[in-house]
């Protein structure tokens, strides 16, 4: 199931989302808002989450346990739910960027030659 | 973990997570409008556009929750809640459901826990696995096994190395009394090596079991109660042990008390004493009186298979060594549950099977039940299924419904399995640890199991069948064509086919078994069985030491009972007619040649006063019988035989005038003087040759008096009067078996009738229900088919017509289904084959009728139906839908 991307029209698969959250969370915890300004700032704007994709992603992640909620203070004294990864999302983060980036060059590779 | 504790939290603090998600969400909304004012944009456009940007907030939390994963459990419980709306709403079909539902459990469990009970619950002893029972092969080499004489279980003893240890057991009856005012009463008991308690592995509910010490001869008398019997005659007296008991005469002092658990081999069996001081020496190292059980230990490792081998190598070597002796060629042991439960191993199973039968076609009722309630729905289903929603979702929905349902039934059929259960138990005394039947976890744990079962099959089907790709024919207007409902129909009448089949079945079934208990309570004993009385008494050796003991107690009976006002006839036999095989010995014929050595001749023995055979209505052939007068000396009596031992030893010739030695103490030798007619020993076994010993001869000490009274007299009065003679005789001998023969023959055929009974009554169950199904079915057709029925009457159908139209469409199914059921039960009958007595499987006249049966409740049901088919007003058909 594709994601719907505002504006860039791009979809990326679930398990594309899921990875862009943990490589988010690694400097440290964020609340769900902050993750998606993040990825939308370090994209160059391309990338756009909605929440529609978002919170699920993030209660599905929290279920695979690779990362932990608790609610905290925000910036301006409001309460929000961070999100900060574990020791097996760390784990899984190295293991899917990894697996990215063989991907992509497989990609490149063959549309390369193509 | 997490996940577990993540699934839990969301379903046990619903609220709060919602909570949590609906903040989150709103945190997320307002600073997405920071953001915006911050970049300039008005405050109201910014949350226009931020609410744009979410889009759903309720479908975002949805998705949240379906990561979340407790979907299911939400779902389930609305479903659950729905279901049981929607059932309340129609309780008719409510009720109907659910009764089928709890008769199909219900009787299905109560089976099962007895099947478990008896067949697959091991015996309550530790280490069943490594008891077993030891046979010797027939002295007659017929692949048979017999029990076990004493001198051969010596032999075992000192040779068989797989045993740790080896017990014998002997059976006997005796006469209780000597406890005040109590009557005397004949109860059933073992005579068993000391050791018997230890090879178990019991321990004493009260005092201890028998030493070494006292299992001789010369040890004090002791025995050991049964719970049952110290609980029932003494009271449960805590004082019990070292009392005194009378058993035929003798004093015993109690030792100990067994167990309440403790119902080895059977009920009847009411007390245990020490083998070796009941039977005398000679008899303990006899190698060809064959009398006794063994039961065994084996040792650990070594496994039944090795054990039994190398018992039948050393029986073998035994024969070869003693090849004069009466003893069978080779040996085997057998698991200890194995020899309890062959009696009754396959009538259970035939009962399962057939309860099995049972429940299937209460699921398929029910099944059909409910295909008539989604059918009714079909269209909703289709808007439902049109606008996006799962089919898995529609799917559990009805079964949700249907497991409500199959639990309410699960429920009160355990409720009536735990009711039949206790009657069924006090029914049948004879059952193998009865005491061990009732609801244990395994019997829940099945009743769980079927009702899940039943859930799923009754919901399933129908939700199936329903959300295929009719659903886009459901939406359209196809409800007026044929094909439209025939084809909805078709799978509740697949149901229907198979309901009737599995009916026919059970009725075959029932009816071969009932045919077989007739035959079986008519076959031909060869003797007078109407309005004759009978009772059963022993001579205890203490005080009838002597044959002419034995022989003068006898007369005296007679002369007394034939004194007695109202008495045409009495006389005294050994054993009564279908009582069964007792005993037999060996004989010569004196002049004939001798036969090679390891075979002999055999017959059954009987005593009888002379005027027993006029008395029973045995015919004489030839010869006359024996008289008074005829007993001259002690190797010079005179015994009439039957037709068959005439046919088996003496073809050809003239046996009258031929002498018998038989082959017992003292050799005795009888003339043969008459010939009479056979009477079964057995009912479901052919006559065995038979030779009849006058009761002067004073050899036996068992009898059972046989009374008939004059006419117009009923026979039952004299039962008082002839136990008030023999008490007059002698208070201490007790009387057994008071009973007709005709109480005798029923009781003897009691668990045939029980069987068939039983069966049928499945059976009965099985046709009401499927005929309750077949009119649901055909009403169900009638209705759709309404418009179509208008149209033809219309067009110019007569009323006759659309009646048999109706009337085939439903017998249709039930006409298959009885032909499938015909085969079906043609096949099963086969297995049930050894049940069966004087009945062919495949019994022209039992097929028949259940054919004709079938046809005619089926017709029956369809009767109204078509009926009502045939009163529609075209009109009024034309314009409904």
């Amino acid at each position: 199931m594709g994601e719907q991307m505002a504006g860039a029209g791009i979809d990326l698969p679930q398990g594309t989302l899921d990875l862009l959250i943990l490589r988010t969370l690694a400097p440290g915890a964020q609340h769900g808002w902050a993750i998606s300004e993040r990825i939308h700032q370090v994209s160059s704007k391309v990338l756009q989450v909605r929440q529609g994709s978002l919170y699920p992603a993030l209660h599905r992640l929290e279920r695979r346990g690779w990362i932990k909620a608790r609610w905290g203070a925000s910036e301006n004294n409001r309460k929000a739910k961070y999100y900060e990864l574990t020791k097996s999302g760390r784990k899984q983060l190295e293991a899917e960027q990894d697996e990215w980036v063989k991907l992509a060059a497989a990609v490149a590779r063959v549309l390369g030659t193509a | 973990m997490r996940d577990l504790r993540m699934r839990m939290r969301a379903v046990l603090r619903r609220s709060e997570v919602e909570r949590e998600m609906e903040e989150e969400l709103r945190f997320h909304f307002e600073a997405q409008v920071q953001k915006m004012v911050g970049e300039g944009v008005d405050r109201g456009e910014a949350m226009r556009l931020a609410r744009l940007a979410i889009g759903g907030t309720e479908q975002i939390k949805e998705e949240c929750r379906d990561a979340r994963g407790v979907r299911l459990v939400e779902t389930v419980w609305q479903d659950v809640r729905y279901g049981w709306r929607s059932l309340r709403k129609s309780p008719g079909f409510t009720v109907v459901a659910i009764l089928t539902l709890t008769l199909g459990i219900g009787v299905n469990t109560a089976l099962f826990t007895i099947v478990h009970g008896v067949l697959l619950n091991p015996l309550p002893f530790p280490r069943p696995e490594r008891l077993v029972s030891l046979w010797e092969k027939n002295v007659l080499d017929d692949g048979q096994f017999n029990v076990v004489s004493g001198g051969v279980f010596g032999d075992w003893q000192k040779q068989a190395k797989s045993f740790e240890q080896m017990a014998l057991v002997g059976e006997g009856t005796a006469n209780l009394s000597g406890d005040g005012g109590a009557l005397p009463e004949s109860i059933g008991t073992r005579q068993c090596s000391f050791n018997l308690f230890s090879i178990l592995g019991v321990p004493p509910a009260m005092g201890r079991f028998f030493a070494k010490e006292d299992d001789g001869p010369s040890a004090t008398a002791t025995v050991v109660l049964t719970n049952a019997l110290w609980k029932r005659r003494y009271g449960s007296d805590p004082g019990i042990v070292g009392k005194t008991i009378l058993l035929d005469g003798r004093k015993y002092t109690v030792i100990g008390v067994l167990p309440a658990w403790f119902d080895y081999p059977d009920a009847r069996v009411q007390l245990w004493q020490p083998v070796r001081h009941e039977v005398s020496e000679a008899d303990m190292r006899s190698r060809g009186n064959h009398r006794f059980f063994v039961t065994a230990r084996l040792k650990d490792g070594v496994s039944v298979e090795k054990a039994s081998s190398e018992l039948n190598g050393i029986q073998q070597r035994n024969h070869r060594q003693f090849p004069g002796e009466l003893m069978g060629k080779g040996a085997r042991a057998e698991l200890l549950s194995e020899d309890l439960v062959r009696d009754v191993r396959e009538p259970l199973y035939v009962l399962l099977g057939a309860v099995g039968c049972v429940l299937l076609i209460a699921c398929l009722n029910v099944a059909n039940l409910f295909m008539a309630r989604v059918t009714a729905r079909r269209k909703e289903i289709a808007v439902r299924a049109a606008l996006g929603g799962s089919r898995w979702r529609i799917i559990q929905e009805r079964v949700t419904e249907s497991l409500l349902l199959t639990f309410a039934g699960g429920g009160l059929g355990t409720l009536l399995a735990w009711v039949t259960l206790r009657w069924l138990v006090a029914l049948r005394a004879d059952l193998p640890h009865a005491g061990a039947i009732h609801l244990d976890r395994f019997a829940l744990a099945f009743t769980f199991a079927i009702t899940i079962f039943c859930g799923v099959v009754a919901g399933l089907l129908p939700a199936l069948a329903v959300t295929r790709n009719e659903l886009v024919g459901a939406l359209k207007e196809e409800s007026r064509s044929m094909a439209g409902a025939q084809g909805r129909a078709r799978l509740r009448k697949v149901l229907l086919t198979a309901e009737v089949a599995l009916t026919v079945v059970l009725l075959i079934g029932g009816g071969l078994l009932l045919k077989s208990f007739s035959q079986l309570r008519s076959v031909n004993m060869g003797c007078k069985t109407d309005d004759v009385l009978t009772m059963g008494f022993t001579l205890p050796e203490s005080k009838y030491e002597t044959d002419t003991q034995r022989a003068e107690f006898f007369a005296e009976l007679l002369r007394r009972a034939r004194a007695m006002p109202g008495v045409k006839e009495a006389s005294i036999v050994s054993v009564l007619p279908g009582a069964g095989h007792f005993f037999d010995n060996t004989f010569q014929i004196e002049g004939a040649a001798p036969l090679p050595p390891g075979q002999f001749r055999n017959a059954v023995i009987r005593g009888a006063d002379p005027d027993y055979f006029a008395a029973m209505h045995i015919p004489l052939k030839r010869g006359r019988i024996f008289a008074e007068e005829d007993h001259r000396a002690a190797d010079d009596n005179a015994m009439v035989i039957t037709e068959s031992m005439a046919k088996e030893f003496f073809d050809g010739e003239d046996p009258i005038g031929k002498h018998l030695k038989i082959e017992w103490q003292g050799a005795p030798r009888f003339e043969i003087v008459g010939i009479v007619g056979d009477v079964l020993s057995d009912l479901d076994r052919p006559v065995e040759p038979t030779m009849y010993l006058p009761l002067n001869s004073g050899r036996l000490e068992y009898g059972s008096l046989v009374v008939m009274a004059s006419a117009g007299r009923d026979v039952t009065t004299q039962a008082l009067p002839m136990q008030k003679v023999i008490a007059g005789m002698n208070p201490d001998l007790a009387v057994s078996d008071v009973l007709t023969m005709e109480e005798r023959i029923g009781k003897s055929t009691e668990s045939a009738m029980f069987d068939a009974v039983l069966v049928l009554l499945f059976a009965v169950m099985g046709l009401v229900l499927a005929a309750v199904g077949l009119y649901g079915l055909l009403s169900y057709l009638v209705t759709e088919r309404t418009n179509e029925i208008g149209i033809r009457m219309a067009l110019g159908a007569q009323r006759g017509e659309v009646m048999q139209i109706m009337f085939l469409d439903g017998l249709r199914p039930t006409g298959l289904g009885l032909l499938v059921g015909l085969f079906a039960g043609g096949v099963c009958a086969q297995l049930i084959r050894s049940l069966l007595f004087g009945v062919e499987p495949v019994d022209a006249q039992i097929f028949a009728v259940v054919a004709a049966v079938v046809l005619g409740i089926s017709m029956a049901a369809c009767m109204y139906p078509a009926w009502r088919a045939a009163r529609v007003d075209p009109m009024t058909a034309l314009r409904c839908e």
